[in-house]
């Protein structure tokens, strides 16, 4: 490989990038909006329940009952129902995902040590909402019997949750985010590039000069590398400084790792573009062939492991599998290359046979 | 003489059933001008691709500056300049950095591109413009600045596509000035067409028919030989000639 020509591609490509302001300010502000959107539409935390509460025993204990889930932020009470009915109406219309309903003489048998029923109604159309909010309602239930009449579990276990202790969703979605964001953008960047050498005629010219396939796709690489790097560091620094996610592992470890991701993505692009020979086809080869898995089998919201075997297996190919476990142990865990070394160890895998993958498509194109 | 510019011998290409090129065998000496005459879909582009190493061809043999077309497929690049039907430049990029660009993929050393980028400018009559947008110059202008790209580096042979399709007449006229300027300065240029007029222009041309070259010489030596006064009636002869022959 000849360093002046690949270079000279590079300094090319970085003119066609300058001089395409709007894709420019794209590739720019596009991680940062979808970071934005994803990361309020995707919120996976459950407050502000909407309750509606039916006290049939009206006494000072029922009322503490009540008092306690407003108090709670997980609830909200929005309605008092006057009859079943009306509870009823409140589930059907979705105004309410929850309904508490005291039974008449609640406070008189509890007093009298009879075990006593809370009836607790949930709307079980959203059942990932249903059974969280099941589980903190019973958890209000029962710490007030427990203050109340000193009826208390055998066992009392002690949480202590590690890593993102308040739980907050968007501590983890975060981090993923930003591996599903610069897969995209790194494919799309790329997929065009090669395409549209195609389409106007000018790959023609490059092949006729002593430019070599590998030097046409390092010079196109490094050029998008510096519009990659500027877009993880935009990312990075949203998640840390604008969404309040803590970091803890170390940034050159990260940074590294996120070069690594880069390359092989942006090779990916220009694969894609190499085949496709057309930037429509490239561009929704390029969202398709990253978008999904790195959505739905990157482990970024939705476990991989609870997938079945199949779908497991084929989740492993992707590497953006790879940068959401380092993204978000770098975060979360603070561990670097010591426990993460795998996944390093398959990015730089896939970087190396997609390059060369991509390189020897533009060689065959050549006959 | 020395080795000639271009050698093709028996030279063929076939895409499924068809034969773009059917069978050519010529010689190109050093320092000619010549051309490739021939409707659309003769094979000449398909002829040219295939020296310039962009295609690989199904049998039969070609030497372009002694280098084996296919084998020495690198030499041959570092040897020639192509410049395709399309003037294929970049559009967003000004006239200069488009010069640079091919500067560096040709690998110019650097103690020349200062003085070669001006004689491509001055060439191509781009001095003055050299800032500007490719995208904003006129045909004529992208022609010229197309070839100043492909001869940065000083190429033995060129290889020109139907260099002056969708070019006004008056900068057809001057595209062939420089045409000759080249060949006078020893470079060996080997260029398409369909116009009749251009063809009168070369030392020697090929008429090419469905892949075939129909008949080799000098532009007077084809109308003498059809006993025809222009070159159109030359062609039109010899393609009559070839269809009853068939």
């Amino acid at each position: 490989m000849s360093f002046t020509r690949t270079w000279a591609i590079t300094r090319k490509e970085l003119l066609h990038i300058v001089r395409d302001r709007r894709s420019l300010v794209m590739a720019l502000g596009v991680p940062f909006l979808l970071l934005l959107l994803f990361c309020y539409a995707l919120s996976l935390d459950v407050d502000r329940i909407q309750t509606c509460v039916y006290d049939q025993d009206r006494s000072p204990e029922s009322r503490e009952l009540i008092e306690r889930l407003a108090a709670s932020r997980y609830f909200d009470i929005v309605q008092n129902a006057a009859n079943l009915r009306e509870v009823d109406r409140a589930i059907v219309s979705g105004s309410a995902m929850l309904a508490v309903v005291i039974p008449p003489r609640f406070a008189a048998r509890l007093l009298a040590r009879h075990p006593e029923p809370v009836q607790l109604i949930l709307d079980g159309a959203d059942s990932n909402t249903a059974s969280i909010a099941q589980v903190y309602a019973l958890n209000v239930v029962s710490a007030f019997a427990a203050e109340r009449f000193h009826v208390s579990p055998s066992v009392d276990p002690q949480l202590r949750v590690w890593y993102n202790s308040s739980l907050v969703s968007r501590n983890f979605i975060v981090p993923g985010l930003v591996a599903v964001i610069l897969m995209i953008i790194a494919a799309l960047l790329t997929s065009l590039t090669v395409a549209r050498e195609w389409e106007s005629g000018t790959m023609e010219q490059l092949l006729s000069t002593p430019l070599r396939p590998a030097e046409i796709v390092f010079g196109k690489l490094a050029a998008f590398f510096v519009l990659g790097v500027a877009d993880a560091i935009i990312a990075i620094a949203a998640a840390v400084w604008i969404f309040d996610v803590p970091f803890r592992g170390s940034l050159l470890f990260l940074g590294a790792a996120t070069c690594i991701f880069l390359f092989g993505a942006f090779s990916w692009g220009i694969f894609i573009s190499s085949i496709a020979g057309s930037q429509l086809l490239a561009y929704q080869m390029g969202l398709l062939s990253t978008f999904l898995p790195a959505f739905l089998l990157s482990g970024f919201i939705y476990a991989v492991e609870n997938m079945p075997l199949p779908i497991r297996m084929l989740s492993y190919i992707f590497p953006a599998k790879y940068f959401v476990t380092i993204l978000k142990a770098s975060f979360l865990k603070g561990v670097g290359l010591e426990v993460l070394w795998p996944s390093v160890v398959f990015l730089s895998i896939y970087a190396a046979a997609v390059s060369t993958l991509a390189v020897r498509k533009l060689r065959t194109e050549v006959a | 003489m020395s080795t000639p510019a271009v050698s093709i011998v028996g030279l063929t290409r076939r895409f499924g059933d068809f034969v773009a090129v059917d069978d050519v065998t010529l010689d190109v000496a050093r320092g000619e001008v010549f051309g490739f005459l021939g409707p659309n879909g003769a094979g000449k582009s398909t002829t040219i691709r295939i020296l310039c190493g962009l295609l690989a061809p199904s049998s039969g043999a070609a030497k372009v500056v002694g280098f084996e077309v296919g084998p020495q497929s690198e030499q041959i690049k570092s040897s020639i300049g192509y410049m395709s039907q399309r003037f294929s430049l970049y559009d967003d990029l000004t006239v200069e950095e488009n010069i640079d660009f091919f500067a560096g993929i040709y690998g110019v050393p650097h103690a020349k591109r200062g003085q070669r980028k001006d004689y491509a400018l001055t060439m191509a009559g781009l001095t003055g413009r050299r800032g500007d947008l490719t995208a904003r110059l006129a045909g004529g202008w992208k022609q010229r600045l197309a070839l100043g790209c492909a001869i940065l580096h000083e190429p033995p042979v060129l290889f020109l596509d139907e260099p002056t399709s969708g070019v006004d007449p008056v900068a057809r006229r001057q595209f062939w000035d420089l045409i000759y300027d080249l060949s006078a300065a020893g470079h060996t240029v080997f260029v398409t067409t369909h116009y009749m007029e251009e063809a009168e222009y070369c030392n020697r041309l090929a008429l090419m028919y469905r892949g075939k070259v129909i008949a080799l010489g000098t532009p007077t030596e084809l109308k003498r030989a059809s006993g025809v006064a222009t070159m159109e009636e030359a062609f039109i002869a010899s393609i009559e000639k070839e269809e009853a022959a068939a």
